[in-house]
Order: C-alpha cells, then structure tokens, then sequence
C-alpha cells in the first residue's frame, strides 16, 4: 500500500517537475525563449528526471532488498534451536515465517517463537515500507528542488537529456544480453546441482529414465535412475517423423509458389500458409491427441499393425504440419534469393522449368535450404505441447514410430508441473535436460544462422 | 533430377545415315525424349501443387475437426422448473430441496428413492447456487411462485446434442435408460430446451463441465499480456533505436545482435525454466501470477519485437534522417521526432504480432504454475491465475465428454482473439503503409 502511495506521489512530482522546469526556464530570460541554450521543455524534463530518478532508483533497490532484510533480522532473533538446521530446515523455517505473516494457514500447530518472528516480521516489513516512503518522497523533492535551482539560460539542459536518454537506450538493448546471461546461469546453477547427485556421465549415456526418487533413504529402488538417452532417442525419433512431413511438403510448397503459382493464387495461399503458423501449439497439442492419435491407430488396425494410442507418428505428424510454415517461408525466401540471371541462363541452353529449379535453383540454394532445416530441427526439439499432450510418458527405448516415446520437452513438463520440493534431484533433473536441450538448439541455431547470413552476402 | 540423369546415361542414338539437322530433331528418338521431359515438368509442377494442397488441407482438417467438436459447447441445456421459494427453506438457504421439489412435481409417478436420485442427477450441483444467487440479488421473490430455466447436468446437455447414443444397450452407453427416459419426458413437455451458454464466457474452471468457463482464463490472459505489454513494448522499441541508430559497428554490438537472433530461436520452456529459477527461485515471487507470467513472456516476445521494429525503422530513408539533421535537430531529436513516428507502423505490427504469439503460448506458463485448477476470476497482478491456452491444456486432459468440447469451444475462442489481433496487424500495415 505504502508502495503505492510512492509511485503515485513520485508520479505526481515528476508531472509537476516538469512544469515547474519549464516555466521557470521561460521566466528567467524574461519570455525571449531564443535566448535560452535549450527549449523549455527540455529544461521541464531535465527537472522531472532529477525529481524521478534518484527516487525511483530507491524505490526499485528497497522494494528488492527489504524483504530479505527484514527476514535476516527476524532469523537473527530467534533460539538456536530453530536457525540451527540444515539449508532445508531453514527454508522451511522462512516458509512459515512468510505464510503466517501473510496470514495463509500452514496446516500445522506453528511454534510460538515462530508465530512471534511472523508478527515481528509484518512489523518490520511495514516500518521499512514507511521509512522507503519517508525517504523516496524527501528525496524525490530535494532533487526537484536541486534541478530547479539549476535551471537557467546556460544551463544545457538538452544535452543532459540526451546523455541521460541514451544510457536508457542503451541499457534497454543489454536486457537481451542479461536474459541469455540469466538463462545460461540459471540452467547451469540448478543442472551442476544436480550433477552432484548424479554424474553426468551416467546422465548422457545411461539407459533407464525412471525419475521416482523414494521417501524413505530405506526404500527399495531408492534413487531413481536418470539416463536421458532414451528421451534423446525419443526425442529424436519425433523430430525425424515431423521432418519427413515437413521438409518435403514444405519444400515442395515453396517452390511451387515462389516458381509456378501466379500471383493471383500466391497471394490467397501465402496467408493461408501463415495461419498454420500462427495456430497455437496447444490447438496441435489437442488436435494430435483427439484426432490424429486416434485416426493412426485404427489406421493401423486396419493394416494388421499394433499401434500405441499415444504413437510417436501422430505426435510426429501433427508436429510437421506444424513446422510446414517454417521450413516453407525460410525456403521461398533463399528461392527467391537466387539471382534471376542464373534461371535465365538455364531457360538459354533450353532447359525446362523443373530442369532449372533442380539442377541450378536448388544447387544454388542448397546451404541456405539446410539452414532453413537445420533451424526447423530445433523447432521441432524444443516443441512441447504437441508432445506432452500427444506422446506418452513412459521412457522406452525404441525406433519404432508406432510405440509410445517420450522426449527431453515432456520430461522437463511433466517434472516441474506442480508443486514440488526445488532440491530433490528430481526437480533438478529438468534442469539437466534444459541445459542439453538449450545447448543443443543453441548450436543449431548459431551455425544455421551464420550460414544464411554468409549465403544472403554472397547473392546481395 | 532422375529423369535428366538417366537421358544422359542412354545410349547415345545410333549414328544416324547423314541427314539434315532439321530430321534428327524430329527423330522419334528426339520425340519421345522431349515427350519424357514435359512429362517430367508435369509431374514436378504437380508435386508441387499436391505439396500446396495437403498443407492447406490439413489447415481444413484441424480448423474443421475443432468447429466440429467445439461449436455445440455455444448451448446448454437447461431444465424449466415452476419453483414455489418457500421462506422457511430459504431461511435455511435449502435451495437444493426447493428445486428438488419442483423437479419431483413434474413426475408424480417417481416415488422411490432411486427413482428420486435419478432425478436429482437431472440438475446441475450448481443450480443451487443460481437460485442463491438470484435470491440475494432480489429477495422479493421469497414467498412466490417463479418459472426458472435451470441448468441441467452436463451428461443431459450432451444427450440432448446427440452425444450419446440412445441405440446402444445402457452398460455402452455410459448413461443409464432412467435418465434418458426423464430426459425425454421433460423434452416432452417442454420443459428441456436448449440456450445460449453464457456461463461459458463468465465462469472460472470447475470440476463440473456445466459450470466451467474461461471467464478466469481471458482476465488471466489479459492481465499477463498486459504486464507482457507494458515491459516488452518499450524495452524492445528502445532497444532497436539503440542498435539500428546509434550502435556503432563494434563487435560489442556484433554480440547483442547475434544474441537476439538467437534468443528469438530459444525453445520457448526453456524461458519457463529461466522464469521459475530466478523469478520464483531467486527473487521469491508467487507462483502462477500473472506478474511473473507476464515477465517471462515480455522476455520471450522481446527478441520479436526488436527484430521487427528494426526492420520498420530500416525502411524510413536516409533522407529523412539528412534533412532533419541539416536544419538542427541533434541526432536523438532526429529519431525521437522523425524517424520513429514514420517507423510507427511498422512496429505496432510487429508488436501486436509478438503479442499473438504470447497470447497463444502455454509451455513457459506451465513451469511457473499457471496450470493451477483455479475457480475464481483473477483481480490483480498477483493473484492465482491461469491464461486460456493453459486452460485448454488442463481441459483436454479432463475424461469427461463434455469436456472435450468446452475444450475445443475454448480453443475457438482464442482463435477468434489471434484472428481479431492479427486482422488488427493487417489492417494497420494496410493503412499506413508507404513505399518510399
């Protein structure tokens, strides 16, 4: 609440900052705006921004820290007998502190100690929620009062602006960077976790995926087994069906509209093509399951095949249809990159239309094809829904299309759906499998991506 | 490329007496090569069209398969009752036995008990909580006589669209020949009709098919695409202002575009398993709000963004950017009040593109618990929630029948939202587009 109540009254200073800036720096030369180094409203925002800055700076820090801060001092206070247990403990301990301060039952009859760290808690908490609001309000105003106080005919207040405008700019393009930085370290943190438990040899190369960790140390088959390939085999299995669909139908689209469709029927079979590609995967997810999955199987009966309800095929198929789009845009786009001399030149020595496209268009475009393959793979790697709705989730080891495969995507799913421990190792083996998965499409996608570049400089 | 090869590979024609030119072109060798060749042409200009026309047909049979199943789940079937709201039960908020009674009125020959039950499986579990309801709203009512329309169960809904099949023997068909026979007596006298099913936009989930909707999940959708929105939007376009007007050529900016061409590339769960480690993880944030759907989904439309509002800058020319430069304007006043504002266009597509794409995203929102079974429409930014394809993912995996196709009426509906966007997209690059 007092949260609130800070970036409305921050809000507020900022609007008036900018008027007081503004007709202050029309009022100290007397009206004659030419005289002033920068326009009004210029010296209006250079008030606003030290109104806003410092203060929303605070703001963002205190909101982050006090929190944490809080908890710490409330940890401090308490008996040994409560801080003194292991990481697990301990944050069971804050989870209580937390759920009780928030007044959420915790299904158990809390300790008093623990019950008076809660109220000590929610007192704190809102003591530095007023304090932050004492101090981002005297801080907004102070440096409302400074900037005024610098507004004048000499001050530069555009370029003050400017400077401060392109430090955002150039912030906003490293949010890109800190994601990748976020990803790669969160995958990595949780997968080394993990590999504690498990040794990542026996993670990349074993055989049995049976992730079910026992309760009791005692149990019999107390530490699931974490060999992934039959999910790499899985996965791989899909991803060969789905391009079987997709590279030959989505090549063969291109083609025919980039070479033989006239305009009239291109420009109707284009976006038709694009709504295939704007469906939602969850829509294939469903269809995979309800319609195809079916559909294949009684296929099947009928040829005399024993076919799994839950096929690797139709998972396959439906995912193909998907990537249709994606391989086909990619390719019309290297098609229609070859230059237009090199067909010319074919029709020259008397070749037909289909002699020049497989003989000198497809040759020449050939790497920029494979890239366009390449990156459908790692669209069809990291596809999820179309899996985890339509394929199963036992992990079997086999090349058989018409059995039920589960991949690396419906693993990581199905783990982390839920409410679980985030330290057992069968949580953390989703991060293992993230951390392939992302390495793997990463590696695609870079080489795919460099060799379109390289093929678009070579023709432009 | 066969054919071709294997014209090379014949036999060289034999070496004919010394004619003219003019005869070895009309040999019947010649003939029936050429013959093979526009044979050939055929074949792989019909490939082509049969490769155009087995996409499209797919699109028919996934669109169509969806309307099929999914468009009755736009009625519901509702039973009338001449309900007498006795204050006393009232009192004791008995509604249950109140429309109980009335349902019991229109059978006087049921007198046993399993008779009786069968009948109570006629009306929904919540027609209670109608009646309630409608009680609280005007508590005039209590003492008189009323005609309601009240909403039945889900498995006489599906009867009477013709989801069961009545020739099949009771133990097959999954609803036993009582309440098909009450069904048809209420059909009878008029009493069981169809109607517009509003509980299917306003409604939260339940486990009742009759009773769920995606009123939650549009609310949780639109609340997420809002904190998408509000995050993406000025980050991405600020971003691509940077990188396509001020960068310089260094291999520091090298690495941020290779970076976001990449990251557009990324699996989408693998942002789920970035959101779930450092947002709910690290920063501690509630799981299933929006807030942190939001935020996972503003990184992963970023890239898209970026790309695009690049392009759409790219395409304003060089001369706009001279001649406000020439009369003053410092460079950023130059892209703040010329360049963008033409660049506009092209990047509201773009953005609203991105925003589909988020719109229709459901892998990421699984990691971070979106996939919560949750009944109440969401009210803030942190409330428990879920966004509608989640919502369609949790159905699709319901065993009811009616369930199935509130499923696919669910996925018509965020089909009906992608095209609203997406026609949005195409009438603005239709309005302003410019060619230089």
């Amino acid at each position: 609440m007092q949260l609130t109540l800070l970036a409305l009254i921050l809000a507020l200073l900022t609007v008036i900052g900018f008027q007081l800036g503004r007709s202050r720096a029309a009022a100290s030369v007397g009206g004659r705006v030419a005289e002033l180094h920068s326009v009004p409203s210029y010296h209006g925002l250079y008030v606003a921004l030290w109104a806003g800055l410092p203060a929303a700076a605070l703001f963002v820090l205190g909101t982050a820290s006090e929190g944490w801060l809080a908890m710490q001092l409330v940890l401090s206070g308490l008996p040994d007998r409560l801080t003194a247990g292991d990481v697990q403990s301990l944050s069971l301990l804050k989870a209580d502190i937390l759920n009780l301060a928030h007044g959420v039952a915790t299904g158990r009859e809390p300790d008093p100690a623990v019950v008076a760290a809660a109220r000590r808690y929610t007192s704190l908490r809102s003591l530095a929620d007023w304090s932050l609001l004492a101090v981002g309000a005297s801080l907004a105003v102070a440096g409302l009062a400074w900037g005024r106080h610098r507004v004048g005919p000499d001050l530069r207040a555009r370029t003050a602006v400017e400077r401060v405008t392109r430090v955002a700019l150039v912030v906003c393009s490293l949010v890109a960077i800190v994601t990748t930085v976020g990803i790669v370290l969160s995958l990595l943190f949780e997968a080394l976790r993990f590999f504690t438990v498990v040794s990542p040899l026996d993670f990349l190369f074993g055989t049995h995926w049976s992730p079910q960790m026992a309760m009791r140390a005692d149990q019999v088959g107390s530490s699931g087994s974490f060999g992934a390939i039959p999910l790499f085999a899985g996965t791989a299995l899909i991803t060969v069906v789905a391009m079987l669909v997709a590279v030959p139908i989505g090549l063969m689209a291109a083609i025919y509209m980039s070479e033989y469709a006239g305009r009239g029927v291109r420009i109707w079979l284009k976006p038709a093509l694009e709504i295939l590609a704007g469906i939602p995967t969850v829509v294939y997810g469903f269809f995979a399951a309800l319609t195809m999955a079916p559909f294949v199987r009684s296929v099947g009966g009928a040829l005399g095949l024993d076919v799994s309800s839950e096929s690797a095929l139709a998972a396959g198929i439906v995912m193909g249809v998907m990537i249709i789009p994606f391989v086909s845009s990619l390719s019309d786009d290297v098609i229609n990159a070859v230059p237009q001399s090199l067909r010319d030149g074919s029709y020259g020595l008397g070749a037909t239309k289909s002699e020049t496209i497989k003989q000198v268009v497809l040759p020449a475009a050939l790497p920029g094809i494979v890239a366009a393959v390449m990156l459908a793979v790692s669209r069809a790697i990291g596809e999820t829904m179309i899996v985890t709705m339509a394929s199963g989730l036992t992990a079997n080891l086999t090349a058989n299309p018409l059995q039920a495969v589960t991949t690396v995507t419906t693993q990581i799913a199905t783990l982390l759906v839920g409410d679980q421990e985030f330290d057992s190792p069968k949580t953390l083996s989703a991060f293992g499998l993230g951390l392939v998965l992302f390495g793997v499409t990463l590696c695609l996608n870079v080489v795919a991506l460099r060799v379109v570049q390289t093929y678009r400089e070579k023709y432009d | 490329m066969t054919d071709l090869v294997e014209h090379e590979a014949r036999p060289a024609p034999p070496p004919a007496p010394p004619a003219s030119l003019k005869s070895r072109h009309r040999s019947e060798a010649f003939a029936r090569r050429l013959r093979a060749r526009h044979a050939a042409e055929r074949r792989f200009r019909l490939a082509g069209a049969a490769a155009v026309g087995l996409a499209a047909l797919m699109l028919v049979l996934l669109l169509g398969s969806i309307v099929s199943k999914g468009y009755s789940a736009f009625w519901e079937a509702r039973i009338r009752l001449e309900v007498t709201l006795d204050p006393a039960e009232v009192a004791d908020r008995n509604y249950n036995a109140l429309l109980r009674r009335a349902l019991y009125a229109q059978f006087p020959q049921v007198t046993d008990r399993a008779g009786k039950r069968t009948l109570n499986d006629l009306l929904s579990s919540g027609a209670p909580y109608e009646l309630e309801a409608m009680v609280v709203k005007d508590p005039a009512i209590v003492g008189t006589t009323r005609t309601l329309w009240v909403r039945a169960d889900d498995e006489i809904d599906q009867l009477l669209k013709g989801h069961y099949r009545r020739d099949l023997p009771e133990a097959e068909r999954g609803l036993s020949d009582a309440k098909v026979a009450a069904a048809d007596a209420l059909l009878a006298s008029a009493a069981l009709a169809q109607g517009f099913n509003t509980t299917l936009f306003t409604a939260g989930d339940s486990r009742e098919p009759e009773q769920a909707g995606v009123g939650g999940a549009i609310v949780g959708s639109l609340l997420t695409l809002l904190v998408t929105m509000a995050l993406s939007v000025p980050v991405g376009v600020a971003a691509a202002v940077y990188l396509e007007e001020f960068a310089p050529k260094t291999r520091w900016t090298d690495l941020i575009e290779v970076n976001i061409n990449n990251l557009a590339a990324v699996p989408s769960i693998i942002f789920g398993l970035l959101g779930l480690a450092v947002f709910l993880g690290f920063f501690g944030m509630p799981r299933s709000a929006p807030l942190v759907g939001g935020l996972v989904m503003a990184l992963m439309t970023l890239p898209v963004i970026i790309i695009a509002s690049r392009v759409a800058l790219k395409a304003v020319p060089p001369s706009i950017r001279e001649a406000a430069l020439g009369i003053g304007a410092s460079p950023l006043q130059t892209v703040l009040h010329h360049v963008l504002p033409l660049a506009m266009p092209g990047i509201l597509t773009g953005t609203i593109i991105g925003m589909a794409r988020a719109l229709g995203e459901t892998a990421p929102l699984l990691m971070i618990g979106m996939v919560a079974f949750i009944v109440d429409v969401p009210h803030g930014l942190t409330d428990s929630a879920t966004v509608l394809p989640v919502q369609i993912y949790m159905w699709a995996d319901s065993p009811e029948r009616a369930f199935t196709e509130r499923t696919s009426a669910a996925i018509l509906i965020l089909l009906g939202f992608l095209i609203l966007m997406n026609g949005l997209a195409v009438i603005l690059r239709k309005m302003f587009e410019r060619r230089w």
